[in-house]
């Protein structure tokens, strides 16, 4: 598609320009490489009940995955609305180290056909071999071994995804794509799915993630992993003959007409009914994969669509559209009111509260429809809002696992290379990497990520993650608390909680953890010796594993 | 932030009971009841996805099911035929590969409800499992679940934090509520791992989940931890499958086979959940094998191996399954079903008064469909499982089971 509407994007930042005021100083500011400038140069933070360095704090977990040893003084000094403006133009933070980590990870560059040819599945007649007893499971691993293997694909992706939570500068853009992959949810155990979730992240997601709804949209549909994922890419219209001998596609599936609709933009009371799934189905008719297991990319099939007149909300898509049919509705979609209400919604629970705000949500909503479906525009809003400084959205989120493993990780000032023991572990506490196989995505919501079961798998990573367990993830907690008299025990966890948990900790917490300290039955030695210095490690753990450091 | 229902009526819940010197366990394990036999038992397994009711349980009689589903119908039951349906009543057939089920049937311990399902006509997945767990069609704002809401509505005094279990790392929407339940992954993972010194780590953790602010994470916390203790000293993991009973690999096999080991541990589980999914069959559905006979197959061996293991004690047991609609009569353009309607549901177990098709039987003729496409509903899924909670489990028929309807015991199908 053409991005000739320039002209509408000029006027939108001249009127925009306007409301941030002549006075906006962004000489400070780094100007924006993207023309499509919605957002006030100068942005500024509400009156807010919260201290400063709390709304520091607040920022920097809500934003992105929390703050590393020293974060919190680096905000402070280039100040909060400064930083907010850098995060929301994302490029024109320098992100080499990121960049440097992620040269190892070689599927990362690779096309889908590229990835079909270097990862095939397994030879049907190996695994038959191994089945029949004919080959032991040992001697398949090393004919066909696991880094030749699809698997290899997603475990690059889950360590892609684990460094740049950790590692990336850009924070509020790794949380973005961290949203919409969720929102457009598609699933790595699905068929050819697995091929195409790294084109699927890197060319339709990250690009869009903080630019137009409508661009993030159209790239999604369009996208083979979508189009496989919701069976799109079978949806022929009705009168399709087939093959001969009744194989191959013969007519309609309303997969991804309904999901589209239900969960990527109007939202499941956004007015639209069973009819219109159908006619939404007929307009992507044709919108299909060439080759879903070798070339894998989008082509548009005339002879598969159904050309008839169609009826979409109430709008009339006249016959003959071809392709377009699908553009269309995708215009009609991304402009509809309640999409703008559905998407502000999702964002204000993304980053303010589980229940958000309503009168945000309209703000929010507003923006949304007043930019042309800006997502930029739309944080902005968001991230300077009074509700999201309100003390009633101060630690109100429970972190998602994702968002603890990579929290704790940066926390402790640990490195890591991602790694499939971290990964199992962010699966291990209910969140497994790019393997959500309902269209839903990952819920945003405390009750979805509080179980028993859960909680004991939280407080397991902390132990593991201070005792330097993980693979490929290394923590130094000697340089995180520094200098002291190791003996003196409460000097030692607060030097410990205030690099850890910042002032976010209770009284009841600081004294149990103090008592952890004293209590002979706790610091006795694995022999039953006392041991002289408080065990760092397992303190640390706890201070992770605690109520406090599970919210954000 | 403002503390959710159950959150603050589950940490509320703990705090009456007092987390004080002795462990809650011990004292209930003391009283006789909670863990011991013959309690009654409950299994709830949700197939995700919306499980082709008509190709597990085949309307082999009529005429239209071979009409409409030219390349996924399962053929008509024939002696010596193992593609075939297999015959239970001259009009219903099990599909082939559900034949682990066939000594169920035989020994009158499987009862069918077919047509079964929501009086709600959404074909969200997400809506649907939403309403079938809430037990509220068509109503989102339902804070707890149905099988939550049969648990408070008896209360038991003796109960363990075992009660209610889900196999799975988060609660399922059907047993949130008032009442505490317990969601466990592995059973073996279910312990604070700190290896040298685990005492310090789980004692400390312990004390930061004691105190503090009634919370939702408090609440949890401090329940995580008294599960952990009884389970240490009820110890299921000794309990191998019994009978020669055979698991099929993969995760449903793995929770069928650990609820079998809480059951037999006595830790006083009186309902367990778990998941099975795959069954969303938009394309590639096959017929007697492929795709979905796969799963099928699968689920069956699962659930045979499971009785064979429990051996007496499934005298207690029932298993209930559910979807949350079916699927198109007709088969899609890619072999394959979409949406649909009402689907089958099984009950299974000792107590079941089976060998019986229940429910009324809509038919599957053009006319007879429902929006002119799928199985109408002619057994409200609510009925069903109310008729489970209330024979079964012993919930007065009083309960607000399903907030909004009015239960009528007279049109319980008769399954239990």
């Amino acid at each position: 598609m053409p991005r000739s509407r320039l002209p509408v994007v000029l006027i939108l930042s001249l009127v925009l320009g306007v409301v941030g005021g002549p006075g906006a100083r962004g000489a400070s500011a780094p100007r924006p490489s993207s023309p499509s400038s919605t957002v006030p140069l100068s942005l500024s933070v509400p009156p807010s009940p919260l201290t400063e360095e709390q709304k520091i704090l607040h920022v920097l977990n809500r934003l992105g995955y929390g703050p590393r040893p020293g974060d919190v003084e680096r905000v402070k000094a280039m100040g909060l609305p400064a930083y907010l403006r850098q995060q929301l133009y994302p490029e024109t933070i320098p992100d080499h180290e990121v960049e440097r980590q992620l040269k190892g990870l070689l599927t990362l560059s690779m096309t889908t056909s590229e990835l079909v040819r270097e990862f095939p599945q397994p030879d049907p007649k190996l695994l038959k071999k191994v089945g029949d007893g004919e080959m032991s499971r040992a001697e398949a691993m090393e004919v066909f071994p696991a880094e030749k293997r699809p698997v290899r694909i997603v475990g690059e992706l889950q360590s892609a995804k684990l460094i740049r939570a950790v590692e990336s500068e850009r924070q509020l853009q790794e949380s973005m794509v961290d949203f919409w992959f969720n929102h457009f949810n598609v699933f790595a155990g699905k068929g050819a799915v697995k091929w195409m979730l790294v084109s699927y992240e890197r060319d339709a997601i990250r690009p869009h993630a903080l630019g137009k709804f409508k661009d993030l949209l159209l790239a999604t549909a369009r996208h083979p992993a979508m189009l496989f994922y919701l069976d799109n890419w079978m949806s022929v219209r009705n009168d399709f003959p087939g093959r001969p001998g009744g194989k191959g596609p013969k007519g309609l599936n309303e997969n991804y007409a309904r999901e589209l609709m239900e969960l990527h933009t109007l939202g499941v009371d956004g007015g639209y009914t069973q009819k219109d799934v159908v006619e939404v189905a007929r307009c992507f008719t044709g919108w299909t994969i060439n080759q879903p297991r070798n070339d894998g990319s989008f082509v548009f099939r005339t002879g598969a669509h159904d050309e008839g007149d169609k009826v979409v909300l109430g709008h009339r898509i006249p016959a003959g559209g071809g392709q377009s049919d699908g553009d269309r509705v995708i215009e009609l979609l991304a402009r509809h009111p309640s999409t703008a209400t559905f998407i502000a919604t999702k964002l204000a629970r993304r980053f303010v509260a589980d229940e958000p705000p309503p009168a945000l949500v309209a703000r929010a909503a507003d923006t949304f429809t007043r930019t042309d479906g800006d997502i930029r525009a739309v944080l902005a809003t968001i991230v300077t809002s009074p509700e999201f400084f309100s003390a009633g959205a101060y630690r109100a989120k429970i972190k998602k696992p994702f968002d603890l493993v990579a929290s704790a990780v940066r926390a402790v000032g640990g490195r890591t290379s991602g790694g499939p023991s971290l990964a199992r572990t962010v699966g291990q506490i209910g969140e497994p990497l790019y393997a959500s196989q309902p269209p839903t995505g990952y819920p945003d919501r405390a009750e979805a990520w509080v179980s028993t079961g859960a909680l004991l798998s939280r407080m397991n990573f902390a132990l593991g993650l201070t005792a330097n367990r993980y693979p490929g993830t290394r923590v130094d907690l000697g340089r995180l608390v520094g200098a002291g008299d190791p003996r003196d025990s409460p000097e030692l966890l607060d030097r410990l909680l205030a690099g850890l948990v910042h002032d976010r900790v209770s009284v009841e917490t600081r004294e149990a953890l103090l008592r952890q300290l004293t209590d002979p039955e706790i610091t006795r030695g694995p022999r039953g010796d006392r041991t002289i210095n408080p065990d760092l490690e397992k303190l640390a753990a706890l201070v992770l594993g605690s109520p406090e450091f599970q919210r954000r | 932030m403002e503390m959710t229902r159950r959150a603050l009526i589950k940490s509320g819940a703990i705090a009456l009971v007092g987390l004080g010197s002795l462990p809650r366990f011990l004292v209930r394990t003391a009283s006789a009841g909670a863990g011991a036999p013959n309690r009654k038992i409950l299994v709830a397994l949700f197939q995700r996805g919306a499980v082709d009711g008509l190709s597990m349980v085949v309307p082999h009689a009529e005429p239209n099911y071979y009409a409409v589903r030219s390349s996924i119908a399962i053929p008509r039951p024939q002696s010596g035929n193992s593609e075939a349906a297999i015959d239970l009543n001259g009009f219903f057939g099990l599909h082939p590969a559900l034949g682990p089920l066939l000594p169920f049937w035989e020994s009158r311990r499987l009862a069918i409800v077919h047509a079964c399902g929501s009086p709600d006509t959404t074909r969200s997945h997400f809506d649907a499992q939403d309403y079938m767990e809430s037990g509220t069609p068509g109503v989102k704002s339902t804070a707890d679940g149905w099988l939550g809401r049969a648990l408070h509505a008896k209360p038991d005094p003796s109960a363990t934090a075992f009660r209610a279990v889900a196999m799975g790392a988060a609660l399922p929407r059907a047993l949130r509520g008032e009442a505490p339940s317990l969601a466990i992954s592995n059973i073996a993972d279910f312990d604070i791992r700190s290896g040298v010194g685990t005492l310090n780590a789980k004692r400390g953790f312990e004390a930061l989940y004691e105190r503090g602010v009634q919370d939702l994470l408090h609440g949890t916390g401090r329940e995580t931890f008294e599960a952990v203790k009884m389970l240490k000293a009820a110890d299921p993991l000794r309990y191998q499958p019994a009978n020669g009973a055979l698991y099929p690999r993969g995760r449903f096999g793995e929770s069928l086979r650990q609820i079998a080991q809480l059951i037999k541990a006595n830790v006083g589980i009186e309902v367990a959940f778990l998941d099975s999914g795959g069954w969303d069959t938009h394309a590639g559905q096959g017929n007697s094998q492929g795709q979905l006979a796969n799963r099928l197959g699968e689920f069956a061996q699962a659930l045979g191996a499971f009785d064979r293991d429990l051996g007496d004690r499934m005298a207690d047991v029932v298993v209930l399954t559910m979807s949350e609609f079916g699927r198109t009569v007709q088969e899609n353009g890619n072999h394959g079903t979409d949406h649909g309607h009402a689907t089958v549901m099984l009950v299974l177990g000792g107590p079941v008064k089976g060998g019986q098709v229940y429910g009324r039987w809509p038919g599957i003729s053009r006319e007879q469909l429902f929006e002119g496409r799928d199985l109408d509903v002619t057994t409200d899924f609510r009925h069903l499982f109310a008729e489970v909670a209330v024979k079964h489990l012993g919930v007065p028929a009083s309960a607000p089971l399903f907030p909004g309807f009015a239960l009528k015991p007279s049109a319980f199908p008769g399954t239990v």
